[in-house]
């Protein structure tokens, strides 16, 4: 089985990894990458855990190949924080206790990022909807909903 | 596995006719993915043509009609200015389809070519009389989308054939369409019945009209007695009962645990009448 090289960037920083073509983004995200904050849930595309976005587009890296991310722009939940600094999502998400076990955390963080920058004003119901393919099984949602309105609120004030 | 990715499809189709086992086209990989990671299909040869030019356009003609590239996602249907004022049945058909994140990959010829009889985009594709484009080792021909399935799982291309481009037709003048499916829930969810419908009016009344119906049948099914009971009238309730019956008399379902029979001759009679309504009101040109 002959293996393709990959060149591509993850948060910024230019990577290259080699990969089976079977292997998934997220597949070579976590184990070629080590960057094991994306979360493998499902594994087809159902739970949103492993979200990434490619070329600025929200996707679930396991329904993507790793051979696919040839010259694209990944970012992925490690890319989030600056340095020390949490963003401000990252912030909220722990003052309004939006998680418990975590493993639907990074997912949901790269998704809510994604909708801020799209929609900086977004309704609740739109925040729904768009979270829609990110299942948490401990919260109930209410708290991660509340989390992201706040955010939105604050980072609009903030600019 | 082998994994290639071709950058014209006349290439694509030479490396299908040449491969033996099984060869799959990736688009978005939302289905041909998930039945990797399944174990359901692992293809012997997996060709990504989202690497020849201009796959992701979505293009209006000078004649009004619209080419769309075979990768195009939903999500970029759904943001792009005009496709959805012409086709709003066929983008919003779309839009139901999966999550943000299976929006941010997954394709109408993705959707096509699974074969699924619940497939959202297919009956909506129908409606507007949709066509694609076919490149095989013979060169290309054009189908019309109710051909391309013919089972679960099935389609009409032969070996080394693919869909090259997505041709939707001109909107015109008192044109309207739309789409409609029922899920016991909000969101997320595979249709139990999907009703796509495309009409045109001359004043009031119904002159041209194209009826399909979705996951009541083994394929997606283009109703002509639906069209026929709308065609010439003004979509008064004597018409819209006439179409119901017509819906419900095409449906030739399955039982499973997303819904019956029963359950689903009634609904697709139901679904088709709200669907006609809203087709209708876009035609007169109110918002619905």
């Amino acid at each position: 089985m002959s293996k393709f090289h990959v060149s591509t960037q993850v948060n910024g920083d230019a990577v290259e990894f080699l990969c089976d073509p079977r292997e998934t983004l997220l597949d070579c995200l976590r184990d070629k990458l080590n960057l094991t904050g994306t979360k493998e849930g499902c594994g087809t595309g159902d739970c949103g855990a492993c979200s990434v976005t490619v070329e600025g587009r929200l996707v679930c890296s396991c329904l993507m190949l790793g051979v696919e991310a040839e010259g694209k722009q990944i970012e992925t939940v490690e890319g989030i924080a600056d340095g020390d600094m949490l963003h401000p999502l990252q912030k909220k998400f722990i003052e309004y206790a939006a998680l418990q076990c975590g493993v639907c955390t990074p997912g949901i963080l790269v998704a809510a990022k994604s909708l801020l920058e799209k929609n900086p004003n977004p309704t609740e119901e739109e925040t729904r909807y768009w979270l829609a393919g990110n299942l948490c099984r401990c919260t109930g949602y209410d708290k991660i909903i509340r989390a992201v309105m706040d955010t939105a609120a604050e980072l609009r004030e903030a600019s | 596995m082998d994994y290639h990715s071709p950058a014209s499809f006349v290439e694509a189709s030479a490396l299908a006719a040449n491969a033996t086992g099984i060869t799959r086209f990736l688009a978005g990989g939302t289905d041909v993915l998930v039945q990797l990671r399944s174990d359901l299909v692992t293809p012997d040869t997996l060709i990504d043509i989202k690497k020849i030019n201009g796959v992701r356009d979505i293009t209006r003609n000078a004649d009004g009609s619209w080419t769309l590239g075979v990768a195009a996602t939903g999500a970029e249907m759904s943001e792009h200015p005009e496709l959805g004022r012409d086709w709003p049945g066929v983008v919003e058909a779309m839009d139901l389809i999966g999550s943000t994140q299976v929006q941010g990959r997954a394709t109408l010829t993705g959707n096509l070519c699974n074969g699924s009889p619940a497939a959202d985009s297919v009956p909506a594709m129908v409606a507007a009389g949709v066509t694609v484009t076919v490149t095989g080792p013979d060169g290309a021909r054009e189908l019309a989308v109710e051909d391309i399935p013919t089972g679960p799982g099935k389609t009409a291309l032969a070996k080394g054939e693919l869909i090259s481009a997505v041709n939707i037709p001109a909107r015109g003048a008192n044109g309207g369409d739309a789409y409609l499916r029922f899920i016991p829930r909000t969101e997320m969810d595979i249709a139990v019945v999907g009703v796509g419908v495309n009409l045109r009016l001359d004043g009031d009344k119904i002159i041209e009209a194209r009826v399909s119906l979705g996951a009541v049948a083994p394929t997606v099914l283009l109703v002509e007695d639906c069209a026929k009971a709308i065609i010439g009238t003004t979509l008064d309730e004597v018409a819209l009962d006439a179409l119901a019956t017509a819906a419900s008399a095409a449906c030739n379902p399955i039982d499973d645990k997303r819904g019956t029979i029963e359950f689903r001759t009634e609904v697709a009679g139901v679904l088709a009448k709200r669907t006609a309504k809203i087709a209708y009101a876009r035609a007169k040109g109110e918002h619905a």
